[in-house]
């Protein structure tokens, strides 16, 4: 069904036939790791053009190829049929190519006609800028955009919708040929994505070429005129929007074989943990009722945005909640405090190691021991000898890979950092570890070495709560799947119902199949 | 989706543009009411205190805190701090000493050359180890601050110029009005004028506004950072060079302390005047005005009668009122954000 | 600290303790180097009078530099520790000579001041969440300013004469001062706090990343409250202890303090970035300066080249790690590139 990767658009029934954006096998590494293997897209001049793809097939990357972030190590890469090769996103703006990212990085001190005539300010005399003129001229790109944003407020303080269009705006004054959206509609309403689409439109009807990454499958075939497919950093397909359904698309999506890489050993189920109700906080997530119980893994899926890390931190105390509550083995939990939550037998893997999981200049002991800090004093002071006994016992048992229990956290690689904050939270000895995209950016071994883990410590009768990106992932590892969309539970499915269709249906808010799901 | 309805009153992304409300919104307005509620006061205390003669003292003893803060605010603009600014005004200003002394009839706009040119060098060493070691700033210039201090030791030793040393027409600078107007004065206003057009009206000029408002994205945007941030630390030392010549004339005796602890006055005056010390806004106009009203404070205290140990104690007052009175606002515009964010979802 | 555990792997460097490798060692080498040249080139150097001198003359920075590595460790920064010394020893300028109270009280009650001093600060910094370089440039014109208030530019100088000798005398014919055993005891009071306990484990985790600090649960803004508190309290410590020793109580006394004390902090190893700098390195990067300049006095270099070096110093601290870590970027840079077209050539691994 996949169509030859490096047929010309015009044999899929566009009809323009030079491409103003054109990338064929584009390949980027980050150390050993593959990012993009095969990076191929092809955009027509007024076409709005899909790009869809679990988290982790490469999209982000071909998108940083595109905005001349990443250099790309092999391919071609043509703009209008010239060959480019751009060293700084500079020369991606000079070649015509405009890149609105989820969140805008506006200056929030400069004023909204500022922020899109920056560096190219028009002048009059003396090479003073002609601020009336700014003015003007970002009152009509607004205007034409069909938006009232007052071009002399300064940024801060925007909705994230408007920073977009003031981004789009940019790029219309920059006469951008190219503009790459990557999930602009993720953080918006429904009134500001249908403003967004009627703005994609009139600039396609202009000739613009729009790239469109997103996950929410109603909204690709609403607007994208076609639709290119990748997975495991490589192409896989393009398509006309009309001859393909959503399922043909996300069994492209996902199609891989799964239960291979993930062994999940059943475990005994016990009593509940974790038991959290009616919890919200306002303008993030509401009505969420899931509980948690020992020796189980439960998965908390959706697509980033959704708000299953904000329910997570929520739980473990680290942001408030308005409403709602939470009980660990049946005592309520105090909220908006960490270390009750540790105390009570809470552990967190952060999603983000570098900044939340660890300290990288400390060495591999202290952040092993981070948490223990308290329970390893003795009157008052660390031992160290403890403490690194401690630290090396469950080294060894996590099998990290260090030169020394004294180097800085920051020489290991990702794999066995990981397995630090690991053993960090297992070091308390935790009732329920909460794992937030356990295995991102960590090599494939080293990823079911982690997998291994959180299985046997589920045998264990640790009460696992999972946030994973990664279908396969959720899939593989877990005994029950919850579902997260725009802020709610809308999906619960048990192990044996899982398929990634399914779980991708609930995500993406295709309601009908959600409710089937949740039946089970 | 179900809060489509309520979000089709239509999001009030469009504010009225009411530019009494937009004037009044500036970061200098707070500044310049404490200001003139300040002379006012003063004024309607004791009427003496606008007497031309007290006036002209206002002013003079202004000028070289205002061109050493407008110097200062284009390095804060940008996110960083020059410290050794106390420093570059004691070297300039014996250098200039010690220029009359070797060559007493050298033509006065020669030596504002020189010392200018001075002051701008030793503004680029700062900028140049700020751009290249990517340490901040504070350490930076707290480093040079002692360089260049131990320059000045070393070269000055125990000798000191006095202002009879100098040509009479230089110490008349700083005597001699226009239309009541000290030269020297006109001087810091001109200087003003240029830097305020250059920062709102030429392209570099905002560039440091988008430097100090985001660096990293300055830099996705193309923005040569390191040459702007460098081209701030070279121009606020050109500034300090010409205020240290200005002090030469200005004060009796210039020595190997002269200048020191300066540095904290005027970043005082900076953030007093509304320029984040995180960069990114204000004015310098803004920077102008505070050091006008912190200098002015003493001059009020005296005619006043209160005593004048309260000055410094109210200078701390005021910094604090600036950065709380900012943090406050920024607050409140978060929370009015985060109240709309929560009726779109 | 033992060595005997470690199983991992070859363990580098034994010998060693482990608090003096690292840019620690390099601090003590340079500090060692200083000592040993002085003692041979300097006249009259290598003598128990240097002792006594040198040491009392750094005694107010060692002893702020203490509760300041730790806030800059965690991240901040306090601007105000001069004028918090100099408006205690106006304090005690004016209750002594007014109040009639005995001069243990008046110690106690100046004690106070500084506490309440780091607790204003700390109140604007966690509370409201400010910036703490530019409350701390605040405060240091304010409590300068209220020194000025309370003692106007009188001076009281008629302070108990046993207690004016104690804060010079010497333990016996050691040279040492007698003050010095405070001064240890500062010392190894913010050395265990930093090293050994919870509570400075954890001052590491919030100079490096706050996010990583509340994940393990501590507390951020409540332990940079106390930190400023200890400032405020150590620096009224040597706002007393200034008083006494030069026998005079006025407005400026310390003026002007805070920048040495933030340059011998950042010389001992600790970053302006937060997270980064031991005790031990702190107090050898005070030594270091105090050495040097007793040194430099006693070979008659003028007072003045001192400036100098303590500048430069401070600057090459600074500037030498980012120079050495961007060659070691460099280097590394280059074996990835050379890793991946290994990779490329060999054919791809799938990630």
């Amino acid at each position: 069904m996949a169509t030859d990767p490096y047929t010309e658009p015009t044999n899929a029934g566009t009809p323009a036939p030079t491409p103003v954006l054109s990338l064929l096998g584009a390949s980027k590494t980050f150390g050993p790791v593959v990012a993009l293997a095969d990076g191929t897209i092809q955009l027509v001049p007024g076409e709005i053009h899909a790009l869809v793809g679990e988290n982790g097939a490469g999209k982000s990357t071909l998108v940083k190829i595109l905005a001349g972030v990443h250099q790309p190590d092999g391919g071609q890469f043509r703009v209008s049929g010239d060959d480019v090769s751009f060293r700084t996103p500079a020369d991606s703006k000079a070649a015509g190519i405009s890149v609105i990212y989820q969140e805008p990085t506006l200056f929030p001190d400069l004023t909204v006609a500022e922020n899109i005539f920056i560096g190219r300010q028009p002048r009059g005399r003396a090479g003073l800028i002609n601020r009336g003129e700014m003015r003007r001229q970002a009152r009509e790109l607004f205007a034409r955009l069909g938006v009232p944003i007052d071009p002399d407020r300064v940024a801060e303080g925007l909705s994230i919708a408007d920073q977009q269009i003031i981004e789009i705006a940019k790029a219309i004054s920059l006469d951008a040929k190219v503009l790459v959206m990557d999930e602009p509609t993720a953080a918006l309403s429904g009134v500001e994505v249908e403003r967004l689409f009627g703005v994609a439109r009139s600039l396609r009807e202009r000739g613009a070429g729009i790239l469109f990454i997103s996950h929410r499958f109603e909204e690709v075939f609403a607007l994208c005129d076609r639709i290119t497919v990748m997975r495991d950093g490589r192409y896989i397909s393009t398509h006309v929007t009309a001859d393909v359904t959503v399922d043909e698309i996300v069994r492209e999506m996902v199609g891989r074989n799964i239960d291979a890489l993930f062994p999940k050993s059943e475990a005994a189920i016990g009593e509940t943990v974790l038991k959290v109700e009616g919890l919200g906080r306002a303008g993030v997530f509401r009505d969420i009722d899931f509980e948690v119980k020992a020796g189980e893994i439960v998965a908390l899926s959706g697509l980033v945005g959704a708000g299953r890390t904000e329910v997570a931190r929520a739980v473990f105390g680290i942001d408030r909640y308005d409403q709602g509550t939470v009980t660990l083995d049946g005592k309520a939990l105090k909220p908006h405090s960490p270390q009750a939550a540790i105390d009570a037998g809470i552990g967190f893997v952060p999603e983000d190691r570098r900044k939340q999981g660890l300290v990288m200049d400390l060495s591999v002991a202290k952040n092993a021991t981070l948490t223990l800090r308290k329970s390893l004093a003795t009157f008052g002071l660390i031992n160290g000898r403890t403490e690194r006994r401690v630290a090396e016992d469950w080294s060894k048992r996590l099998q990290v890979k260090t030169g020394s229990q004294d180097y800085a956290v920051s020489t290991l690689s990702g794999g066995n950092q990981q397995k630090v904050v690991i053993a960090k939270w297992l070091a308390t000895e935790p009732r329920l570890l909460i794992v937030d995209e356990p295995t991102r950016g960590i090599d494939v071994g080293t990823k079911s070495e982690v997998h291994r883990l959180l299985s046997d410590l589920a045998g264990r009768g640790i009460a696992i709560l999972m946030i994973s990106s990664e279908l396969p992932e959720v899939l593989g590892m877990a005994d029950r799947v919850l579902v997260m969309h725009e802020g709610r539970i809308t999906a619960q499915i048990d192990r044996e119902a899982a398929t990634a269709e399914r779980v991708m249906h609930a995500a993406t808010a295709s309601v009908n199949l959600a409710t089937e799901g949740t039946a089970s | 989706m179900t809060t489509t309805t309520v979000l089709s009153e239509k999001t009030p992304a469009h504010e009225r543009r009411n530019p009494v409300a937009a004037f009044v919104r500036q970061r200098e307005i707070p500044v310049a009411a404490a200001l003139v509620a300040l002379v006012l006061i003063t004024f309607a205390i004791n009427p003496l205190f606008l007497s031309p003669q007290s006036v002209k003292d206002l002013l003079l003893n202004a000028t070289i805190m205002i061109i050493l803060a407008v110097g200062q605010a284009l390095v804060v603009i940008t996110r960083n701090v020059d410290l050794s600014i106390g420093s570059i005004v004691g070297l300039v200003a014996f250098g200039t000493g010690s220029l009359f002394n070797i060559a007493p009839g050298m033509p006065i706009p020669l030596v504002f050359l020189i010392g200018i040119v001075f002051g701008g060098l030793l503004g680029a060493v700062n900028g140049l180890l700020v751009t290249l070691a990517k340490v901040p700033a504070l350490v930076i210039t707290l480093g040079t601050m002692y360089i260049y201090r131990g320059i000045l030791s070393t070269w000055a030793g125990s000798k000191q110029y006095f202002s009879g040393d100098n040509p009479k027409e230089f110490g008349n600078l700083s005597v001699d009005t226009f239309f009541g107007f000290p030269i020297i004065t006109i001087m810091a206003v001109v200087v003003v004028v240029v830097v305020a057009v250059i920062l709102g009206f030429r392209r570099g000029g905002r560039d440091l506004y988008a430097i100090g408002s985001d660096p990293d994205a300055a830099k996705l945007f193309g923005i040569p950072t390191g040459r702007r941030v460098m081209a701030a630390f070279i121009a606020c030392g050109a500034l300090t060079g010409l205020a240290g010549i200005l002090y030469a004339s200005r004060y009796n005796s210039v020595g190997a302390l002269t200048g020191s602890g300066l540095e904290l006055d005027v970043v005082a005056a900076v953030v007093v005047g509304g320029v984040a010390i995180f960069g990114g806004s204000g004015t310098v106009v803004g920077a102008a005005i505070g050091a006008v009203l912190l200098s002015t404070i003493t001059s009020s205290l005296t005619a006043t009668r209160v005593d004048k140990f309260w000055q410094q104690a109210i200078v701390g007052v005021l910094i604090l009122a600036a950065i709380v009175i900012d943090r406050v606002v920024s607050i409140r515009n978060t929370r009015k954000l985060r109240v709309k964010e929560a009726r779109d979802v | 600290m033992s060595e005997t555990l470690i199983d991992t792997s070859a363990a580098p460097k034994r010998g060693l303790p482990r608090w003096l490798r690292g840019n620690d060692a390099i601090i003590f080498a340079v500090l060692l180097v200083v000592i040993l040249v002085s003692c041979i080139s300097v006249k009259n150097f290598a003598s128990t009078l240097t002792v006594g001198f040198l040491l009392i003359q750094i005694v107010p920075i060692i002893l702020i530099a203490m509760p300041m590595a730790l806030v800059i460790i965690s991240g901040e920064i306090d601007l105000s520790v001069a004028s918090t010394a100099g408006l205690t020893s106006a304090v005690m300028g004016v209750l002594w000579r007014d109040s009639g109270l005995d001069i243990g009280i008046v110690i106690v009650l100046c004690l106070l001041v500084g506490v309440a001093a780091g607790a204003f600060n700390g109140f604007l910094i966690t509370t409201l969440g400010l910036p703490s370089l530019a409350v701390t440039i605040g405060t240091l014109a304010l409590y300068r300013g209220l020194a000025l208030v309370v003692i106007g530019d009188g001076k009281v100088s008629n302070f108990p004469t046993w207690l004016t000798d104690l804060s010079t005398a010497k333990i016996g014919a050691t040279g040492i001062p007698v003050v010095m055993i405070l001064v240890l005891v500062v010392i190894a009071f913010f050395g265990v706090l930093l090293h050994f306990t919870p509570f400075g484990r954890g001052l590491y985790a919030l100079g490096f990343s706050k996010e990583a600090a509340t994940f393990v649960g501590i507390r951020v803004g409540h332990a940079k409250f106390w930190l400023f508190v200890a400032t405020g309290l150590v620096s009224s410590l040597v706002g007393v202890y200034w008083t006494l020793r030069f026998a005079s109580a006025g407005p400026d006394n310390a003026t002007g303090i805070e920048l040495s004390v933030i340059a011998a902090v950042l010389l001992g190893g600790v970053s302006i970035f937060g997270g980064k700098g031991t005790i031990p390195g702190v107090v050898a990067g005070v030594l270091l300066i105090g050495t040097l300049t007793y040194a430099l006095r006693l070979a008659k270099v003028p007072e003045t080249t001192l400036t100098i070096v303590t500048g430069a110093l401070l600057v090459i601290s600074v500037v030498g790690p980012s120079l050495t870590g961007w060659i070691r970027e460099r280097i590394r840079l280059a074996r990835v590139r050379r890793e991946v077209q290994r990779l490329s050539t060999s054919g791809h691994i799938s990630a």
